[in-house]
């Protein structure tokens, strides 16, 4: 509600809502572990995606696909995986919370990587694949998981907000 | 409704929630090196009450940077006893403002005690996390939690629990690290810990149906609730029951983990093939139910074998001649607390504005924010309505009114805007997009899941 009373209210809202956004080129984005990270499904392989990141402050990179073969287009520069993670990025958090979460400033995709891109960023290791396309996995099994219709009193705490990003 | 009521200073409230706001504090820094004064001060509102010789030595041993899980245990339970009378002085004068009778007090339910590896390691994190304090949050200290909601999310017993603390752990993530947080949402993370606390009491999270419910069920409108991995949708309605009994509030709710990438429509469109409600509540209609399951409380735990399609039933008309002469159920003990009161109301002749109604010269202010983006309600046609079907909610001090449903006029036409029209479907045509991308959405990370997660 108002923001002079976000420390007295119990259901001030902490994270500001994600929107909407075509999931097919980017199935998965998160902004986690100091990073953008993510997975960009392959163009010509539906067998393959490929595990995308770049760090907050230094935005060092890594692209590689899930089964750890290094991403041919991510030499020296950001590759075309990166690229759309970060538009996506903006789609569903907005420009203002990814700049501010990388600390790079743009008000959007395109001058952001254009941005990080200016600093020539350094290649990382492919040591985060792994953990960040088991964190893709865990996502998808949300989708298992079963309804209910006993009721929870703890979403009292979770509203909705119209607010957009 | 007399809304001078609920502008009204409740005696004893600013003292209650000044103890709450010291304790909070405590929590901010922190409880391996604590300020002290919080927890005793707490530990005095609770002198005179069963929790008393606990509670003080469980602040003695926080206060000296000592508390085990147990201590924890206490402290989070005098908090939640201090905000349970706050709730009650609240639904009090709520009750004088509507002139509407209170239901049974419930019986207390002792619940079943499984799993309680999962509990104590739940516990056992929050501890670390009291100890921490939101000042103290890092990555390493939030990702604590990881492995054991995953599991209690797999145990239908345990949802209560596992839906709070995934919703928790998500905003702490966001909020890492503790020591660069512009601000503390002090009282919101307390109220997480501490209802996370109690949960991991064995049997707590219990709610056990008591009765059976048969006869006509009206609608007044549905209230969504979501964090970025859990939606819930909850059905406000009047209960007549057959037997000519009176006529009582009650609630049906359906949730569902879920991506955080499936939103707005796509949560209608996870919950609806699970709740025939709330298809009735698209085609304004009532259900008869047979025998369904209810709590003490008013939770109807909604069976599609146990409900029919009924008549059309217009939800303001439900409003002005059912709502006055149902009662409203009472909560449960442990539930007990300012933000679970959500009562429905109706309201009209009123002058309005996007953030306030204002009825016989009083101001109440309307929180269109909780008005879900998946729907055809928005802040513009609250503003320009004549009559409100809504939940009077507390927060930060004030009363507010959540709309459910408004009259307007439309091309000179009186018309009903309900939330939750999109509940069971929807024609409209901004609907009918969000519905499609939605499905789109959806089916693109089913279709990923059955590649990726079975191999
Ligand atoms: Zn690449």
């Amino acid at each position: 509600m108002l923001s002079e009373h976000r420390e007295r209210s119990s259901t001030a809202r902490v994270i500001p809502p994600a929107r909407p956004r075509k999931l097919a080129k980017v199935p998965f984005v998160e902004l986690a572990d100091g990073r953008l990270q993510g997975v960009v499904s392959s163009g010509s392989d539906v067998e393959r995606v490929y595990v995308s990141s770049v760090a907050a402050g230094n935005y060092e990179f890594a692209c590689s696909t899930n089964n750890n073969r290094p991403c041919g287009g991510a030499y020296g520069a950001f590759c075309k995986h990166i690229r759309s993670l970060i538009s996506e990025a903006v789609v569903q958090y907005g420009a203002e919370r990814v700049g501010r979460y990388l600390k790079v400033d743009g008000e959007d995709a395109q001058s952001i990587t254009a941005a990080m891109d200016l600093t020539s960023p350094a290649q990382g290791g492919n040591t985060a694949a792994a953990p960040v396309f088991s964190r893709f996995l865990h996502h998808l099994a949300y989708l298992e998981l079963a309804p209910t219709t006993a009721p929870l009193p703890e979403m009292q705490w979770f509203p909705p907000t119209r607010a957009v990003v | 409704m007399r809304a001078d009521l609920l502008v009204e200073t409740v005696a004893g409230l600013d003292e209650a929630l000044g103890v709450v706001d010291a304790f909070d504090r405590a929590l901010v820094a922190g409880l391996l090196r604590p300020q002290a004064d919080g927890l005793f001060e707490l530990a005095d509102a609770v002198a005179g009450t069963p929790l008393a010789a606990r509670v003080a030595e469980a602040a003695e041993k926080a206060a000296a940077g000592a508390a085990g899980e147990e201590h924890f245990v206490a402290l989070a339970a005098a908090r939640t006893a201090l905000l349970g009378s706050v709730h009650d002085a609240l639904v009090l004068r709520v009750e004088e403002a509507t002139g509407r009778a209170r239901g049974e007090e419930p019986p207390q339910v002792v619940g079943d005690r499984s799993a309680v590896n999962l509990l104590a390691a739940a516990r056992s994190w929050l501890a670390d996390l009291a100890r921490s304090g939101w000042r103290g949050i890092d990555h390493d200290v939030v990702s604590g939690a990881d492995q054991v909601i995953s599991a209690m999310l797999k145990e239908p017993g345990l949802r209560r629990l596992a839906t709070l603390l995934d919703g928790f752990v998500a905003e702490l993530a966001a909020s890492c690290p503790g020591a660069s947080l512009d601000r503390v949402p002090e009282r919101r993370w307390a109220d997480l810990w501490s209802r996370a606390m109690l949960l991991t009491q064995p049997g707590a999270a219990d709610v056990s149906p008591t009765a059976t419910a048969t006869g006509r069920l009206l609608p007044l409108g549905v209230d969504v609730h979501e964090h970025p991995t859990a939606a819930q949708a909850q059905v406000h309605a009047v209960f007549e029951p057959e037997d000519g009994s009176t006529p009582r509030l009650v609630r049906a709710s359906v949730s569902v983990p879920k991506p955080d990438t499936i939103l707005g429509a796509g949560i209608w469109q996870l919950l609806r093939p699970h709740m025939s409600l709330l298809a009735a509540i698209s085609e304004g209609r009532s259900m008869t139910l047979t025998q369904m399951p209810i709590t003490a409380e008013g939770d109807l735990i909604w069976n599609d074998e146990q409900a029919r399609q009924g008549e059309p039933a217009d939800a303001f008309t439900t409003a002005r001649v059912a709502l006055p002469t149902a009662t409203t159920p009472v909560t449960a003990a442990l539930d007990r607390h300012p933000a679970r009161i959500a009562v429905p109301v109706f309201l009209e002749g009123y002058s309005s504005t996007k953030d306030t109604f204002t009825l016989a010269g009083q101001n109440l202010a309307v929180d269109t924010d909780r008005v879900p983006v998946a729907g055809p309600l928005t802040p513009e046609a609250v503003a320009a309505s004549s009559a409100c079907i809504g939940l009077l909610r507390w927060d930060a001090g004030v009363f507010s009114v959540q709309p459910l449903a408004v009259e307007t006029t439309v091309r000179k036409k009186a018309v009903a805007v309900h939330a939750g029209a999109w509940a069971g479907g929807t024609t409209d045509k901004a609907g009918a997009k969000a519905e499609k991308a939605a499905t789109d959405a959806a089916a693109l990370l089913r279709e990923r899941a059955g590649r990726l997660l079975r191999r």
